[in-house]
């Protein structure tokens, strides 16, 4: 059945492959997307057609500069107007680059060097509270009891101070990393798991209590506001001067500071693809492999096990440690709550679904997560909201929907959609939407690369040729 | 009498009550091929494991040309020279061969994160040598054509030689192999025994086996040490190993010695007479 499907579908895949085509394609279903989007702001299935045409960009075989300069366009041009437009998908788009990042830190953890890891948002959570406490008042308030800071404290640092936190954010999280990969020397399997996840809950205990004796964290309150960078001087006027027309309505500053942050989001993100691809694609990622597979054969091969498996709990934790800069900046806010257990099973599950261990899966992974969580499942809600206030009814069982209950919200279900989606992907592709496959290299005895390329088994050709391209992108 | 490469002295590995590897006393001629007999569970492989950094032993000393490495790891053993194989082959079966043999040569590689990170040429140009070395020694070792198959989806006698690539990929001076012809049928046996050969005649590596199978073990060693309930009780020449009464009575129990040792010399001299064929 499935073999069936896959030889019908192959004509069509080699369609689109060839020549032309696919640049051809690639245009018109952004430009179509995009007007859509333009139109109807509102509309999901325009936003889902827009994201899917973006990211054929990567899946279809197209030249190298052309990827890159839609990649750009979309991503510089594009999404800032379009998202200008309505604000939403800019939260949509940000959350996404911003889970992506946390995803791949994750992914280099238990993707590429099997360990597990259910505290990974404790790292997110220290790069988070490490700007808000340099970049608010916090510092002037040690011995305030919280919610009481006097009128006119001083900030401790200028705003732009965020910049140079970003790469504070990587090296002393990645140093908090490495404090807590210390139990991987001892523990292995189930055991660091649950390690892991202790340490996720003190350091998010530790933002709830660390009010008293001095006031570090300011406690479940939070600590806000936060600085934001400045903008650029002009940059908003000279933004509304040609974009105003298109978007429609002038865009405020708040509105503007979203994009900024939005495209800081993307520029991290494109860094932590850059590092993780070409980490994987050298000794230190192959020593990753190897101790994932097994530990003993990999010390015997002269690996230091130990070492690279603190080196990718420092690495993976690094990346988180930069969005939490960004993330406290962006909200002005921060809470202990924003950092809880569940949050890490999402990352987690990010990884899981796209497909452990491969980078361009984990990035789906992480957009079709926060798009049902965002999207999808409360537009559900209010489409039933909207039905049980209606008068329509269900015929043949004659049941009016607004007698419907209120507990079969469908966003107060996500956990348990996520939980069934879980399942349903172990069951059927239990390595994830796009599988990680091994890298192919160009041997000198050429024969092997095409009956090789014949042995490719159930992850599926396609998904094959798009890692290997990913690795050869690096 | 040449240069040692491998030496042990009074090696005691226990686990518990149980002493696995009793007072080992140990010599290896650099450039030679040595075999370690013994029946099951007299401690071969826990020896093995104890000279490779695996388990570290309660007693004794072990060197590796001269330097002591029984306080050492097994990565740091390996970096400096002295490879092995696994008894029940432990490749990495998600990864490809290409892979497999290029993990092997890790400690010979100098790129570090950074320079992966941005691509230098150095880094480069290591990445090339080394993929190139690889299929070097894929192509030495006999391995043609499956580069990019995942190691662990090959049958069982090109897995035991990728096994060996991989170790070889370490540039070891000396190389040991556990148990190297298990499961192979008559064929692969004897191209295995030819490889051994070459790897010490062509490239200059010292070979240390374990080895069950009778042939393998009188066609090439040089010399033969024998174990029984972790001491060893013999050692010397093939020829005078098969005669040994207390080899005989430990593989065939006490009382058996008369007609064994002639059934072992026999066996042995039929083997001989085989590997010239």
């Amino acid at each position: 059945m499935k073999t069936n499907l896959r030889t019908t579908l192959r004509p069509v895949g080699a369609f689109l492959m060839r020549g032309s085509t696919p640049y051809f394609m690639t245009i018109a279903l952004l430009a179509v997307s995009t007007i859509l989007v333009y139109l109807s702001p509102r509309s999901i299935p325009a936003f889902l057609l827009f994201a899917i045409s973006a990211s054929l960009i990567y899946f279809l075989k197209l030249k190298k500069p052309f990827q890159l300069g839609m990649a750009v366009l979309v991503a510089v041009v594009i999404v800032p107007i379009l998202g200008a437009r309505n604000i939403f998908y800019l939260e949509v788009i940000f959350q996404i680059a911003v889970f992506a990042a946390l995803a791949l830190g994750l992914n280099i953890v238990v993707g590429f060097s099997g360990l597990l890891n259910f505290g990974y948002m404790a790292f997110y959570a220290v790069g988070a509270y490490l700007w808000a406490f340099f970049g608010s008042q916090q510092p002037f308030l040690l011995h305030e009891i919280p919610g009481t800071a006097p009128m006119g404290t001083p900030f401790l640092l200028a705003p732009d101070w965020f910049y140079l936190f970003i790469f504070l954010g990587v090296i002393v999280v990645s140093i908090v990393g490495l404090i807590l990969g210390l139990p991987v020397l001892r523990v292995r399997g189930d055991y660091l798991a649950i390690i892991t996840l202790a340490f996720g809950e003190i350091i998010r205990q530790l933002a709830n209590n660390l009010d008293k004796p001095l006031n570090l964290t300011n406690g479940p309150q939070g600590i806000t506001p936060i600085q934001r960078p400045t903008m650029p001087k002009g940059i908003l006027a000279w933004f509304n001067s040609i974009c105003e027309k298109i978007v429609g309505h002038p865009v405020t500053e708040n509105q503007f500071y979203n994009i900024m942050f939005y495209l800081i989001a993307v520029l991290v993100v494109v860094v932590v693809i850059l590092v993780t691809a070409r980490l994987d694609d050298s000794k230190i990622g192959r020593a990753w492999a190897a101790v994932r597979e097994d530990e003993l054969a990999a010390t015997a091969m002269g690996i230091p096990a130990n070492k690279l498996k603190l080196g990718a709990f420092a690495v993976g934790a690094s990346f988180a440690g930069a969005m939490g800069v960004l993330f406290a900046a962006s909200r002005t806010f921060v809470s202990p709550e924003s950092f809880n257990f569940l949050q890490s099973v999402s990352v987690l599950t990010m990884v899981i679904l796209g497909g452990i261990g491969s980078i361009p899966g984990v990035i789906i992974g992480a957009a079709v997560v926060v798009v049902l969580n965002l999207q999808i499942l409360p537009s559900f809600s209010l489409f039933l909201a909207n039905l049980r206030q209606s008068d329509a009814v269900i015929p043949i069982i004659n049941f009016h929907w607004k007698d419907l209950s209120n507990q079969l919200d469908p966003s107060k279900y996500q956990r348990l959609i996520f939980g069934i989606i879980l399942i349903l992907m172990m069951i059927y592709r239990p390595a994830g939407i796009l599988p990680a496959a091994r890298k192919k290299r160009k041997l000198q005895g050429s024969m092997s690369a095409g009956s090789s390329g014949e042995a490719e088994g159930a992850g599926g050709p396609d998904a094959a040729a798009s890692q290997g391209k990913g690795a050869d992108r690096g | 009498m040449a240069e040692l490469i491998l030496e042990t002295r009074d090696v005691v590995k226990r686990f518990g009550g149980l002493t696995a590897v009793n007072k080992v006393d140990f010599s290896l001629e650099k450039g030679s091929i040595c075999s370690i007999i013994g029946p099951n569970g007299a401690g071969k492989t826990t020896f093995f494991n104890t000279i490779s950094g695996i388990y570290k032993p309660e007693e004794g000393e072990i060197f590796l040309e001269g330097k002591r490495i029984d306080r050492l790891t097994p990565d740091k053993i390996t970096s400096i020279h002295m490879a092995r194989t696994f008894q029940n082959i432990r490749l990495f079966g998600g990864m490809t061969v290409l892979e497999n043999i290029m993990v092997g040569s890790y400690t010979r590689l100098r790129q570090n994160a950074v320079q992966a990170v941005l691509r230098t040429r150095a880094f480069k140009e290591e990445e090339t040598r080394a993929q190139a070395k690889a299929e070097e020694l894929m192509a030495y070792i006999g391995l043609r054509g499956v580069g990019n198959e995942l190691a662990g989806s090959l049958p069982y006698g090109v897995q035991r030689r990728v096994e060996i690539a991989r170790a070889l990929a370490s540039a070891p001076r000396l190389l040991l192999l556990d148990e190297p012809t298990a499961g192979m049928n008559p064929a692969e046996t004897e191209e295995a025994t030819l490889l051994f050969r070459r790897l010490r005649d062509e490239l200059g590596i010292t070979i240390l086996l374990i080895e069950h199978d009778m042939k393998v073990v009188m066609n090439i060693s040089e010399r033969i040490s024998v174990m029984d309930y972790g001491e060893k009780i013999a050692e010397g020449k093939p020829s005078e190993i098969a005669t040994n009464p207390r080899v005989i009575e430990a593989y065939l129990g006490r009382g058996a010695a008369g007609g064994g040792a002639a059934a072992i010399a026999a066996n042995a001299a039929g083997d001989q007479a085989g590997g010239q064929s």
